[in-house]
């Protein structure tokens, strides 16, 4: 069944809506210096590099090619995969792949983007297909203002109810320094009052109904890379690691008009066979943190969810409960998530690394205080498609 | 140094106005249904032999069954809304090149006799009209090119 794997090292850029400092592969350079600072290794102790970005919003199409010297990938294997919004998930399942076949010991991946040298929304239509979707797709936020429209519609939910997620999202952010959204005035309110606030304040601008500025993720330059070891390597090379438990990812259909509005099924199915595979049977109660990739607020509703983590429509109840919050029994995105922070590329390998890290206690500021055995980590793009990883405090059996 | 100033000195080179043009492929199944809509403003979808689903836009293959398709069943020029919003915020439009104008209702529409839904635009950015479960009917262009778009919107009823 391969060999067991477990994460080393993370290490990221300070996520910034433009980093004109620096270029793509200076950028990607400094994420990779990081992560071999984090595992306490250097360059030479790697042995392969999987790499991912959207190509689309920088408009350079080799970035295996491109970025070696930033990468750390001279004279080394060097895979460039890119799957859309899931990146940064798909770079760190090939590298876990890597190392699970007993072929390579630490391999290194690496998830980045530059949104600022491109009109965002303008980008992602060039992702859908170009006779029968672009000439009237609206980008992610159209086909997320969509989703939740029909989750409204089914479950009686109200805008208070997302605006409650992005609130979580933003006051989570506060702690964590890396992230690129921090509204320090939020600092000290209370969470009605804000969510009171963004419902009614027309400073915040409505996008595409039912989704305000405050219920997308921004956009970001940013950087991630996470280091992947064998058992028996792993162990040596540091003292705190985050073992891989289980992973998944499933693609469904071709067009977004062919999706089951309902229900995210990509997500759904990914988490069970994860779950399945580490033995959960109530993900509630036997998860202990999640970082999932959520770029809206409703996302934190209705996913959650598809997930499993409660029942159909009962995605509000998990959140007013405050169960999802730092303090919560299942924090949701101490990091502030994607809302916060999304450099497209490297967003999901934020959620793997992030997760990793709360295994590890390595957190600060945004550390939560129960102990984490079991993180869940997830990535979402494309045609809603889903990558999912599961990570353990524990050696798998 | 001000900030601001080495702000300035940090340079970003514009691409200008390159563009890249491209012919896609549309396929047997894909030109059958456009050539329809140009030419008699008809609506087809193709019906997978196992599953029964009609799937429009036409395509070749069922991924669900692994089947092929080839039963071309027409589908009505009217429909009911699945999801739906109405677009705010301005952006550029890859297929123009320019600001997509706003506001806009923007829906997948189910048509009657087909399982699949096709993103397009609505005639209306009423609230209390676009909503999900509406009932909508296609407003052909009187030039039609061969495209998704010789499908004006959709009217909501
Ligand atoms: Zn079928």
């Amino acid at each position: 069944m391969g060999k067991k794997v477990a994460i080393v090292g993370f290490g990221q850029t300070y996520q910034r809506s433009s980093r004109r400092d620096v270029n793509g592969v200076e950028l990607i350079n400094e994420a990779v210096t990081a992560a071999l600072a984090d595992a306490d290794i250097t360059i030479k102790d790697i042995d392969a590099v999987v790499i991912g970005n959207m190509d689309h919003f920088e408009g350079i199409n080799y970035v295996d090619m491109w970025s070696v010297e930033g990468a750390g990938a001279v004279m080394k294997p060097i895979i460039k995969v890119t799957t859309g919004g899931t990146t940064g998930m798909t770079v760190a399942m090939s590298a876990y792949y890597h190392v699970a076949s007993g072929m390579f010991d630490r391999v290194l991946a690496i998830g980045w983007e530059k949104n600022s040298e491109s009109d965002t929304t303008g980008a992602i239509i060039t992702a859908f297909h170009p006779v029968w979707e672009r000439p009237n797709l609206g980008g992610a936020i159209a086909g997320l203002a969509v989703e939740a429209s029909k989750y409204m519609d089914n479950y009686g939910v109200t805008e208070r109810d997302g605006a409650r997620v992005a609130v979580r999202e933003r006051l989570h952010a506060l702690n964590n320094p890396y992230a690129h959204l921090h509204q320090e005035w939020m600092k000290g309110m209370e969470v009605d009052k804000l969510v009171e606030l963004l419902v009614t304040s027309e400073q915040n601008q409505m996008l595409a109904y039912p989704l305000r500025m405050s219920d997308m993720c921004p956009r970001t330059d940013g950087a991630a890379a996470v280091v992947f070891a064998s058992e028996g390597v792993a162990e040596k090379t540091a003292s705190k690691l985050a073992w891989v438990a289980a992973t998944a990812n499933r693609h469904d259909f071709v067009f977004l008009g062919d999706i089951d509005w309902d229900f995210n099924q990509t997500m759904g199915d990914a988490a069970k066979k994860v779950f399945a595979k580490a033995g959960i049977k109530d993900p509630l109660k036997e998860i202990d943190l999640c970082e999932l990739y959520l770029p809206y607020s409703y996302g934190g509703l209705k996913w959650m969810e598809n997930m499993g983590f409660c029942g159909p429509g009962e995605g509000p109840r998990l959140l007013w409960d405050k169960i999802t919050d730092m303090d919560g029994e299942l924090p949701v995105n101490p990091s502030g998530g994607v809302m916060s922070s999304n450099p497209i590329g490297a967003t999901a390998l934020l959620r793997v690394g992030e997760a990793a890290w709360q295994i590890m206690r390595k957190s600060g500021p945004r550390q939560v205080q129960k102990n984490v055995n079991y993180a869940l980590a997830t990535g979402f793009g494309g045609c809603s498609w889903a990558d999912v990883m599961l990570l353990s405090s524990k050696k798998p059996a | 140094m001000t900030e601001q100033k080495q702000e300035k000195e940090l340079l970003a080179i514009s691409s200008g106005d390159a563009a890249q043009p491209f012919r896609w492929s549309v396929g047997k199944h894909g030109s059958k249904f456009l050539a329809e809509l140009r030419d008699n403003k008809k609506l087809f979808g193709v019906k997978c032999p196992k599953c029964g689903r009609v799937y429009v836009p036409p395509r070749m293959v069922c991924g669900r069954c692994w089947a092929q398709m080839d039963e071309f069943v027409p589908v009505k020029d009217t429909g009911e809304i699945v999801v739906c919003t109405i677009v705010q915020f301005s952006f550029v439009d890859p297929n123009t090149g320019i600001q997509r104008p706003v506001p806009y209702g923007y829906a997948f529409v189910k048509l009657d006799g087909a399982d699949t839904a096709i993103p397009h635009f609505l005639d209306s950015t009423d609230p209390d009209k676009v909503k999900v479960g509406a009932r909508v009917k296609a407003v052909f262009e009187e030039k039609r090119t061969g495209s998704l778009m010789d499908i004006k919107h959709f009217a909501v009823l």
